[in-house]
């Protein structure tokens, strides 16, 4: 199939994921209501942080590792669960997924197409959610230092990387019942726990450390604090300080590289799967 | 005249699936059990990466346990008419001769049950792996305060249930809102009162903060609590609370069930 069919199908399935996201309100409401979630979610870390410390400033190591680590997390937890509510919508609730099924279109790019607003939605929430860091609670976030050329490469691989982990669960859906999106609450976290997204991995046993180090998300997230602290002397504290900048970047690579081949291999498998026993247009209204 | 037996048969049969349906799916006990405490793990480290006290463990531990009657009251009371609309069922509630508060009991009290043996078993498996320190002071007053809180939350879910019985997916949307924030101005994972007596004052029309608050006062040493108002003043509000929502849930299920008749949305799809 040529390139200009599967971006075709990308900008329809984006937009029909805007719609079908978005169209029960007016856009402005839409939007608010996607922001409102993920601050107040960081605003929880934030205060459990001021309980201890009373103030921003009193450890700015300690609050910029959380901070950026839970505000860039949102990728992970708004894509996987969006990937995942995609098969059970189109499947169960519009029932649809059948016809998206055979029309002539790559499936996979119908679900990239569909994370794209999600993930559109989700970079304004961070951005946002930054923005709100660096006014109210001393951030210490400089445009001028941050380093865009690093940011650009991870972010690239890192949301890559994913929406490839994102459609290997969109595989598992096929198979299980729409009450299965526990699967994907418990993968995302699993990730917010070893990937230390809000503590060094340093406060993990050593078997959980040792998952932690397996998985993509890790040294994306190792990256991305790195660039975005960049230049702003805040003590790099996540225990994988002893690593250049290149050398992350190439363990984001080939973790990346691994999960993408494992990713297309349980998408196909589970495809298979759910085509041989019939599951594409089943309900599970129970 | 209300016929008594009608009424509980039909709470009984309302809270069947959802008590045999806690047995029926084992995967549940992996989704529902063993998932949480990933989150709570994640929350207890950031503490312990803080040097917080020993007693933030036991909070996140009760606080991580108590979210599953909030996602109850929210996916499965309030946006359940949304849902039974949706498959078909609502029209056959309300063709049947039962008053339709009766489902709603039927839905808390299954819904009840089914989440107490969620919450007790990610409060006891969380209790020992990470060595909370608990400190009783009052065992009645605990089993009291966790019984109105339930009354007082499920009150609420019963009330939301009958305002979203017309929403199409904005009701979806409104329960997904409600999931984050309330857990930042309950103060489900640190003590209300660190939010200022303000915002922790209008958190408590949600029965959990009170709830919450007490059961912290009762179950850890009462130096570390820091708590909002004296146990006994949250139960009494929360009892006040229970009832208000029941008579709230009433009122609005006949003036929602009136206006879907009337403006013939009961039986309206996919919205």
């Amino acid at each position: 199939m040529a390139v200009r069919d599967h971006l075709r199908t990308i900008k329809y399935a984006a937009w029909l994921g805007w719609q079908m996201d978005s169209n029960w309100t007016n856009p402005y409401l839409f939007i608010a209501y996607s922001l409102v979630k993920p601050i107040a979610a960081t605003l929880i870390l934030v205060f459990m942080y001021l309980v201890i410390f009373s103030s921003a400033l009193a450890n700015p190591a300690v609050f910029s590792y959380m901070y950026i680590g839970n505000a860039f997390y949102m990728y992970v937890a708004q894509v996987l669960f969006g990937l995942v509510m995609v098969i059970y919508e189109d499947r169960e609730h519009y029932q649809t997924l059948k016809q998206v099924y055979i029309a002539p279109i790559s499936f996979y790019m119908y679900i990239i197409g569909r994370a794209i607003p999600k993930i559109i939605l989700t970079t304004i929430g961070i951005l946002i959610t930054l923005a709100f860091g660096v006014v109210f609670l001393s951030l210490p976030i400089d445009l001028l230092t941050i380093s865009w050329m690093l940011l650009a490469a991870a972010m690239l691989l890192g949301l890559l990387c994913i929406c490839m982990i994102g459609i290997a669960l969109a595989g598992i859906a096929l198979l299980t019942a729409k009450h299965g999106s526990g699967i994907n609450e418990g993968i995302a976290g699993a990730f917010y726990l070893f990937c230390g997204v809000v503590f060094p991995i340093t406060f993990l046993p050593a078997w959980a450390q040792s998952i932690g180090l397996a998985i993509p998300i890790t040294y994306w997230l190792e990256i991305v604090r790195r660039a975005v602290l960049s230049g702003s002397g805040v003590p790099n504290i996540s225990g994988l300080e002893a690593y250049s900048n290149s050398e992350i970047f190439l363990l984001l690579l080939f973790s990346s590289l691994l999960f993408f081949v494992i990713s297309i291999a349980i998408f196909r498998y589970a495809d298979y799967l759910a085509r041989k026993k019939g599951k594409l247009d089943m309900t599970t209204t129970y | 005249m209300i016929d008594w037996r009608l009424e509980l048969r039909a709470v009984k049969g309302r809270a069947y699936p959802r008590i045999i349906g806690a047995w029926r799916e084992p995967s549940w006990v992996l989704f529902d059990i063993f998932l949480p405490l990933l989150g709570i793990a994640a929350f207890i480290f950031y503490y312990r990466s803080m040097g917080a006290p020993e007693v933030f463990t036991g909070f996140v531990v009760l606080g991580g346990a108590m979210t599953a009657f909030w996602l109850n009251v929210l996916w499965s009371m309030a946006t359940q008419f949304y849902w039974e609309k949706e498959t078909g069922n609502l029209q056959l509630y309300l063709l049947a001769p039962m008053s339709r508060m009766s489902v709603l009991a039927g839905m808390a009290l299954g819904g009840m049950f089914f989440t107490t043996v969620r919450a007790a078993s990610t409060f006891v498996l969380g209790f020992f792996i990470f060595g909370v320190a608990l400190q009783v002071s009052n065992i009645l007053g605990l089993v009291a305060v966790f019984l109105i809180t339930l009354i007082a939350l499920y009150g609420m879910g019963m009330m939301f249930a009958s305002l979203y019985m017309l929403y199409g997916r904005g009701a979806y949307n409104v329960s997904s809102l409600a999931q984050e924030p309330i857990y930042l101005v309950s103060g489900f994972y640190f003590p209300v009162k660190e939010l200022g007596f303000w915002v922790a004052a209008g958190a408590s029309i949600v029965p959990i903060t009170l709830g919450l608050d007490a059961m912290r006062q009762l179950l850890f040493s009462e130096s570390s609590v820091n708590p909002f108002l004296p146990w006994t003043i949250e139960l009494l509000i929360n009892c006040f609370l229970a009832v208000f929502f029941i008579l709230l849930a009433r009122r609005s299920l006949h003036y929602m069930e009136y206006l879907g008749k009337r403006e013939g949305r009961l039986t309206l799809r996919w919205q």
